[in-house]
């Protein structure tokens, strides 16, 4: 008597419909959040990044060295300005506003024409390889662009004497491993997974359970309730980093160049900007749903357009205007930084700075937003 | 209590809108300390919105007044740290033990000696044996006593208490009310709303509201008075079948059965004296009886319909 009924299919399905056409802001979401999504990654993405940013180091300016430099642009790979010093070069490279540094040697000119091949040498931040692996590829098509300018006699011996050769270094990650790329990345996904969920629940739970009423007729004040639904989880947080941390040292031979204590105190800027960012959409989501749904249309750009698994540098200027907004973009050079290049204080405090300001703002709206009534 | 007569509720034309819905419209309302105040109405009667104003809760949309000395609009903070408010709804943590509970509410409130206050509080409350259980494993009556403790945990001047018994076995309700009773011999002032008018008559004032409105107000004794109501009680015979002829019949507000015997309200008394005769059923005894509060209600609220 009591088997699958398809009235009673029907009126479950029609109670359901019902309930989500009530819910009008989910549903919206619903509707535009796969259609943005998509337009924004389509037009963001890029694999094969163009217009990187390199640094020439010149003993001084020659002939060769222009049609070299020409050919390079002609690629479209490089974005070429001069360099005045080695130091300039190394800290560039370093703190990530160069991706290559090109150095040609003294004497350049003279060297090609008594036929001796000499070598140009190109350091290449490799901490992310595919971000430079086809840049560095695009090296061997400019060799042939000197040729027209080489003397007859130099012209006729390039079969055996190469006009020129480039030596790439593939910095801070020689053996170009992935892993070293996409291990620091997934540290900082998998934080802003464990962090932005854990909070994006905690006030519409308190609302949906009814202790919200409760709280609010309690002396309590707004700033206290944000900050005691955070710090909680800050230490739950620290404890899935040092998991992180030494796992990916173990199994994946990560360096840890630099300080630990410096990593460890920027990441707990990096998670209370994301447990600020939760509990802002916690507070002004109307219930779970919606919140979930606001979490999600965060969370998908900020692991797009963080730099993470697609080449920052090879987004359009608008998209990297988005990503630079995200903890997470932050949070991901500061953890390659120091853990494949060293970087100290000096060079973090570019990434750090616009995390806190997203976490002090972020929890400002909360306040701001967070009714002490229940009208 | 040397300050007898003073008033820690005293509120005038106090008014609540949501959207086009006047749910509480001009209310004026004066609680003396360590009164028990009693709140009734229908549901959606403006109960809950009222006693949500006067904590702070809810922003009145008009009017004006004070609770506990401080004023309603701008002194919200002030009054919360000297109520205590007990939802209608179970609100505190179902994931907490009965012990952490309390222990959070005396921490939020500050309380100096909160471990004693606490430990004292659940000896008082006897909730001695499930001290160390979830919120969320006590049963209806147990988790009415862990509120009440709660909300009285920080000695508050002014309880507030929406529909506290409700849905809690009678026995648990007579023993809630004995705690409130002797909390007001305390010094406390209460203001409860409830739907049992067995509770009601428990209250040394009364104030029925109908939409949004005071519909009238006084002891027990003073709003039977006021009613005008005669009421006659019968049993024996068929008491069901003369509820369905009296019920049609002039002069006959009510007749409800109560069990076995039946009764009838009205003001009118020739017309009911002439209504029960014509109602000649064999065996019943009719004896006139005082009225109940209930029918007094009753009675206002349709006077109240008429008028208007």
């Amino acid at each position: 008597m009591n088997g699958f009924s398809w009235r009673r299919l029907y009126a479950l399905m029609r109670k359901e419909t019902i309930q989500v056409a009530r819910d009008r802001i989910t549903l919206r979401f619903i509707i535009v959040l796969p259609i943005m999504q998509l337009f924004l990654f389509g037009f963001a993405i890029n694999t094969n990044p163009k217009n990187l940013p390199t640094g020439l180091l010149a003993a001084q300016p020659s002939k060769y060295e222009r049609t070299i430099v020409a050919a390079m642009k002609n690629t479209g790979y490089y974005k070429i300005q001069i360099l005045r010093s080695e130091a300039e070069a190394e800290r560039d490279l370093r703190d990530g506003s160069l991706l290559f540094v090109v150095q040609m040697p003294p004497n350049f000119d003279r060297a090609v024409d008594r036929g001796e091949t000499p070598s140009i040498l190109v350091d290449a931040d490799a901490t992310d390889p595919t971000a430079v692996g086809n840049a560095t590829g695009a090296l061997q098509g400019v060799i042939p662009a000197l040729t027209r300018d080489l003397p007859a006699n130099r012209r006729a011996q390039l079969k055996q004497n190469p006009a020129f050769q480039f030596v790439v270094h593939a910095r801070y990650n020689p053996e170009q491993l992935t892993a070293f790329n996409v291990v620091p990345g997934l540290i900082c996904i998998v934080l802003t997974f464990s962090t932005l969920f854990a909070t994006t629940l905690s006030i519409t739970k308190e609302r949906e359970r009814g202790t919200m009423e409760n709280l609010l007729s309690m002396p309590v004040r707004p700033i206290e309730i944000m900050i005691a639904k955070i710090v909680p989880y800050v230490v739950i947080g620290y404890i899935q980093v040092l998991l992180i941390l030494i796992c990916s040292t173990l199994m994946f031979g990560l360096p840890i160049r630099g300080s630990v204590l410096l990593l460890l105190a920027a990441l707990g800027i990096f998670m209370a900007a994301n447990l600020a960012l939760g509990v802002t959409i916690s507070t002004l989501s109307a219930n779970q749903m919606q919140a979930t749904q606001v979490a999600q249309m965060l969370i998908m750009p900020s692991f797009l357009l963080s730099g993470f698994m697609f080449p920052f540098r090879g987004m359009p200027d608008w998209a990297q205007f988005f990503g630079e907004i995200f903890p997470s973009t932050h949070a991901m050079r500061i953890v390659r930084g120091i853990l494949l290049k060293g970087i100290g204080v000096s060079e973090i405090i570019p990434e750090l700075w616009p995390m806190a300001l997203f976490a002090a703002l972020i929890i400002a709206v909360a306040v701001y937003f967070y009714k002490e009534t229940l009208d | 209590m040397s300050d007898v007569g003073e008033n820690v509720i005293d509120i005038t034309g106090l008014v609540k809108r949501f959207g086009s819905r006047t749910v509480v419209d001009g209310l004026d309302l004066t609680v003396a300390k360590g009164e028990i105040c009693g709140f009734l109405g229908a549901n959606g009667s403006g109960k809950t919105t009222t006693i949500r104003m006067l904590c702070g809760l809810l922003r009145p949309d008009a009017g004006s007044g004070t609770c506990l000395g401080h004023d309603i609009i701008t002194g919200a903070v002030a009054i919360r740290r000297d109520a205590g408010y007990m939802t209608q709804r179970f609100s505190y943590y179902d994931d907490l033990t009965v012990f952490e509970n309390l222990d959070f509410v005396a921490s939020v409130y500050e309380m100096p000696n909160r471990r004693a206050a606490v430990d004292g509080m659940i000896e008082r409350m006897g909730l001695k044996d499930r001290r160390d259980q979830l919120a969320v494993q006590l049963s209806g009556g147990w988790k009415q006593r862990l509120s009440l403790a709660a909300c009285v945990l920080h000695n508050p001047k002014l309880l507030l208490l929406d529909e506290p018994t409700a849905g809690v076995d009678a026995k648990a309700r007579r023993e809630f009310w004995d705690l409130i009773h002797d909390m007001a011999g305390e010094g406390l002032t209460v203001l409860v709303s409830t739907h049992y008018m067995d509770e009601a008559e428990r209250c040394k004032r009364v104030v029925y509201l109908a939409q949004g409105k005071i519909v009238v107000q006084g002891t027990g004794a003073e709003v039977a008075a006021k009613s005008g109501l005669i009421t006659f009680e019968a049993v024996g015979g068929d008491v069901d079948l003369a509820a369905r002829k009296l019920r049609h019949l002039a002069g006959v507000e009510s007749a409800a059965v109560y069990g076995l015997s039946l009764h009838v309200a009205g003001t009118n008394r020739a017309a009911m004296q002439a209504a029960i005769d014509s109602v000649a059923i064999d065996g019943m005894a009719w004896t006139e009886v005082a009225p109940r509060l209930e029918d007094a209600f009753i009675h206002m609220l349709s006077v109240k319909g008429n008028e208007e």
